[in-house]
């Protein structure tokens, strides 16, 4: 790891100015991708501002028809979370199955969120539940949100504070987990809330996580897995490694939607 | 350099470390507390293992300057040669360690996991719950016994 000056703010007024001094610093969330990163030497900020201690980012209340989770909370605590559990349980599922249980201890949903690495689980609910993501300045639809490989629309000085989910009608996850990394190498969460059918792809694109809108077209109609039999996702611009082609991806899109519509069903 | 106050094995401690100073180094290298090992570096292993404030965490993950004002616990502050910890004990009882390196991750694990899911664990919520501690001597079988008894024996 190369140095850093370490900046620890009790607020998140003070973590924003202090990112807005550090031209070249980054904030520390849960630090379970950006600390292997730094000692990996793929990053090498020039100042950390760690929210561990600010107050106010933790935390997981109902709101009317929304569930919120602060930036700060890990995500054990949205897994075993009973206000979760009970609205939106894809999104509780979704948690438990990040990482390992040391990880989850440690990493939060606003890190995953503001990363949005190509591979996470938490963008690809964001995206297909329609949250809304504030920050110490707005607030962002995860529509406009997420942009492609590890780019999102934070701006300098922005700062995750909480995610905004509204409650579905049904929503699941499901992962096909790379067997060595158990990173997603195709993970689908599907959400229908009224009549909108979302249906959100996360580590089978190439520029991160995408709505697959020939899921959703098929899924319009009626909201089973049969409707999805037969459906063909384009491999073009998907991605392809030693883990897995663009067109298995492809292929496995629909198959990994059919298993969360079932899921949602609680067939 | 910076200044970082915590608690580990019920005694305040303060050093000066460099931020970059992992939770780790800090317990090995400041404190001599070598029980915490280091397999991977990469979070993978789960050698490291730790509790902090309570929980199971990957001390080589974790920066030593963001647990200032936390509780730690290590492998030494659960148990003694003479009195071990009924999860230690039952690591012993079933043969749970070969070479022993990864011992320590894995009993701090196993008491998180039983402090999260309670006394009666089935094999396939242990073996689900080790996925990030690594073994390579025993093949599992032994950890997952011993866990299963140790978590019993807690009670």
């Amino acid at each position: 790891m190369y140095a850093f000056s370490y900046h620890n703010p009790k607020t998140v007024r003070q973590a924003a100015t202090l990112l807005s001094k550090n031209a070249e610093g980054k904030v520390l969330a849960g630090g379970q991708t950006l600390l292997p990163t730094m000692k990996q030497r793929l990053a090498s900020p020039s100042a950390l501002i760690d929210l561990g201690h600010a107050e106010g980012l933790s935390g997981i209340e109902q709101k009317g028809r929304n569930i919120v989770i602060g930036a700060m909370t890990r995500h054990v605590d949205v897994a075993t979370s009973a206000i979760v559990k009970n609205a939106i349980p894809g999104l509780a599922a979704l948690a438990e199955g990040i990482g390992d249980a040391a990880v989850r201890n440690r990493g939060t949903i606003g890190g995953s969120i503001a990363n949005n690495d190509p591979a996470a689980d938490y963008p690809s609910a964001a995206l297909a539940l329609g949250a809304t993501i504030v920050t110490n300045k707005r607030k962002i639809a995860a529509d406009d949100f997420f942009q492609g490989m590890f780019a999102t629309a934070l701006e300098e000085g922005e700062i995750i504070v909480k995610v905004s989910f509204p409650i579905p009608s049904k929503a699941a996850y499901e992962k096909f987990p790379n067997p060595a990394s158990r990173y997603a190498l195709v993970g689908v969460f599907v959400a229908k809330k009224g009549s909108d059918v979302r249906v959100a792809v996360t580590g089978a694109g190439s520029n991160g996580v995408f709505r697959s809108k020939e899921c959703e077209a098929a899924l319009a109609g009626r909201f089973n897995a049969k409707s999805l039999e037969g459906v063909k996702v384009s491999a073009s611009g998907l991605n392809a490694d030693m883990h897995a082609t663009s067109e298995y991806r492809a292929h496995l899109i629909p198959v990994m939607a059919k298993r969360a519509v079932t899921k949602a069903l609680g067939k | 350099m910076a200044s970082v106050t915590m608690t580990v094995n019920g005694k305040q401690v303060t050093a000066n470390v460099d931020p970059r100073t992992l939770l780790a180094q800090f317990l090995r290298d400041n404190l001599h507390l070598t029980g915490t090992h280091v397999g991977c570096d990469t979070s993978q292993c789960g050698a490291c293992v730790v509790h902090v404030d309570g929980r199971a965490i990957k001390s080589c993950t974790t920066l030593a300057l963001s647990c200032d004002g936390a509780s730690v616990t290590t492998i030494e502050g659960i148990g003694t040669p003479d009195n071990l910890h009924p999860m230690q004990a039952a690591f012993r009882e079933n043969h749970g360690l070969q070479c022993g390196f990864c011992t320590p991750g894995m009993i701090m694990s196993a008491i998180d996991i039983v402090n999260r899911k309670g006394h009666a664990l089935d094999e396939h919520t242990i073996r689900e719950e080790l996925e990030g501690n690594i073994c390579r001597c025993t093949g599992y079988h032994n950890i997952v016994k011993a866990v299963a008894q140790g978590a019993a024996a807690m009670k």
